[in-house]
């Protein structure tokens, strides 16, 4: 999966379930420091992306993922190409 | 006996006096105090076809409907998010009878919240379980815990405000909203706070809801003409219209008030509460616990009935609680007694939010000595032996008022109120 389009849903994502700003939505932004997005927050994000591309991230590698890069990568190894 | 002050501060016994310096409200009949006022003096019925979501399956298709909320005015977009529609109203009302005190200045580990409600979040809970069932539990949202949680809105009141002392949360059905400003009063009686908000918030408009309150029989079915439906005290009364809203007030230590020059629309001198120990829905036959709970309050305040100048009934508009609650009020305040209204005719009831928006309603009328009329009270029921106020405004003069919320359970609470002096 190209990551310019999993950061393209993940922007979408987070302005709906963050409400922010969809140009702070870069790969350097932090969720906690740069979204303001708490814990229960990046589930509801998670949730989200996970419907929009119908996988399942294991809850383990979602463990220390702090930046949106890292989310984009993470995702992007999960979805199949062609989706 | 006078509302008896022993010092300007403190009460017939000792106790610090009990200021209510803000009031805000959330209602079917106006979101703040002017439009609220003015439309109980009307007493024209909020109840109305139901719009918040398809009610053509149900028995019962009209309530009565929180119109025109403004949540970006109380909260940012993503927290709007975060709440049920119970914590929303709650936190609305909260926030404006905050605003409506003026500067408080309190330390905030000397500032409390008691906010009741009868339920909690259930639309949440509703949406979410619907959400299990189409897509299944990987898909149910993280916030449904917070928001679904009875505590929220004093949760929220409390972070919002800042204020770290004692947060709570009073869960008695239709008496939340009065047990949570008699708990809140106590507070300050008992020298924990300075400064209390205090209230209840309820949103029950859920199909699901209204079937199940239709179900228990005790909702009018008068889907044909809903602005006649609730009609307290009324012989035609055939059941309670469903409503939601909330109500709150700030209460503060008489001597704190004064020493920052509050406006202080009245006080808090009396408060009682009991149960029936009976059943759990039906109240007790004889209204033995509603009496008691008058008395308790009355007693509370160190004042005779006859210093009371109205009684703002619980008056639901169900055949069994208006007799049994005429009966009671009769024997507590013989006869004729003082002029009882209900403000449900009007309102419909707010369950949790009801008790804290008639306890406004109560000192309202106590301090412009107006008592509203009782919204579509056209004839007194011929068992009901107590003096309902209709047909129009009734000028009674300045005095005490007494305020009664009976809710499921048994729970009964009456809270006394009187005008500043």
């Amino acid at each position: 999966m190209n990551e310019t389009d999993v950061l393209e849903a993940l922007r979408d994502a987070a302005v709906e379930v963050l409400m922010v700003d969809g140009a702070l939505v870069t790969l350097d932004a932090r969720f906690h420091e740069d979204l303001e997005a708490d814990s229960l927050d990046l589930v509801e994000l998670v949730m989200a992306l996970e419907e929009r591309f119908d996988v399942s991230i294991p809850e383990k590698e979602l463990e220390g993922i702090a930046t949106v890069k890292g989310a984009v990568e993470l995702f992007a190894r999960h979805i199949p190409t062609g989706v | 006996m006078t509302v008896g002050a022993h010092s300007p501060t403190t009460d017939w016994a000792g106790r610090p006096r009990v200021a209510v310096t803000g009031v805000g409200m959330k209602t079917p009949v106006g979101n703040d105090v002017e439009s609220f006022w003015k439309g109980l003096l009307a007493a024209r019925s909020a109840a109305a076809p139901i719009e918040a979501f398809d009610a053509s399956p149900l028995g019962v298709r009209f309530a009565c409907e929180v119109r025109d909320l403004e949540p970006e005015v109380y909260v940012e977009p993503k927290e709007a998010r975060r709440l049920d529609r119970t914590a929303l109203l709650g936190l609305a009302a909260g926030l404006d009878a905050i605003a409506d005190a003026g500067e408080i200045g309190a330390e905030p580990a000397r500032s409390a919240v008691v906010a009741g409600t009868g339920i909690g979040g259930l639309q949440t809970f509703v949406d979410q379980q619907q959400v299990y069932l189409e897509k299944g539990p990987e898909r149910v949202s993280p916030f449904l815990v917070p928001m679904l949680m009875p505590n929220a809105t004093a949760a929220h009141l409390s972070m919002r405000l800042g204020w770290t002392g004692p947060s709570l949360c009073v869960t008695t059905a239709c008496a939340a909203g009065a047990n949570s400003i008699g708990e809140g009063a106590r507070l300050v009686r008992d020298g924990i706070a300075d400064v209390v908000l205090a209230g209840g918030t309820e949103a029950p408009l859920t199909p699901v809801t209204m079937a199940a309150f239709w179900r228990m029989g005790a909702l009018s079915t008068r889907n044909d003409e809903p602005e006649r439906a609730s009609r307290p005290f009324d012989v035609d009364r055939d059941g309670f219209v469903m409503g939601e809203g909330a109500g709150f007030v700030t209460l503060e230590r008489w001597d704190h008030a004064t020493a920052r020059g509050a406006r202080i629309y009245g006080e808090v001198v009396g408060y009682g509460a009991n149960c029936d120990a009976h059943h759990i829905t039906a109240p007790d036959p004889q209204g033995a616990g509603a009496v008691a709970c008058m008395r308790l309050a009355l007693k509370d305040a160190n004042l005779d009935p006859d210093a009371i100048g109205h009684v703002n009934a619980h008056g639901t508009s169900t055949p069994m609680n208006d007799a049994i609650e005429a009966a009671a009020i009769r024997e507590v305040f013989g006869s004729p007694g003082p002029p009882v209204t209900s403000i449900k005719g009007v309102t419909g009831h707010l369950v949790g939010g009801a008790g804290a928006v008639e306890t406004i309603a109560a000192l309202l009328a106590a301090r412009c000595g107006e008592v509203p009329p009782t919204g579509n009270h056209d004839t007194t029921d011929p068992e009901v032996t107590i003096d309902v106020v209709a047909g129009g405004v009734r000028e009674i003069g300045v005095a005490p008022a007494v305020t009664n919320s009976f809710g499921f359970g048994g729970h009964n609470a009456t809270l006394v109120v009187a005008p500043a002096p």
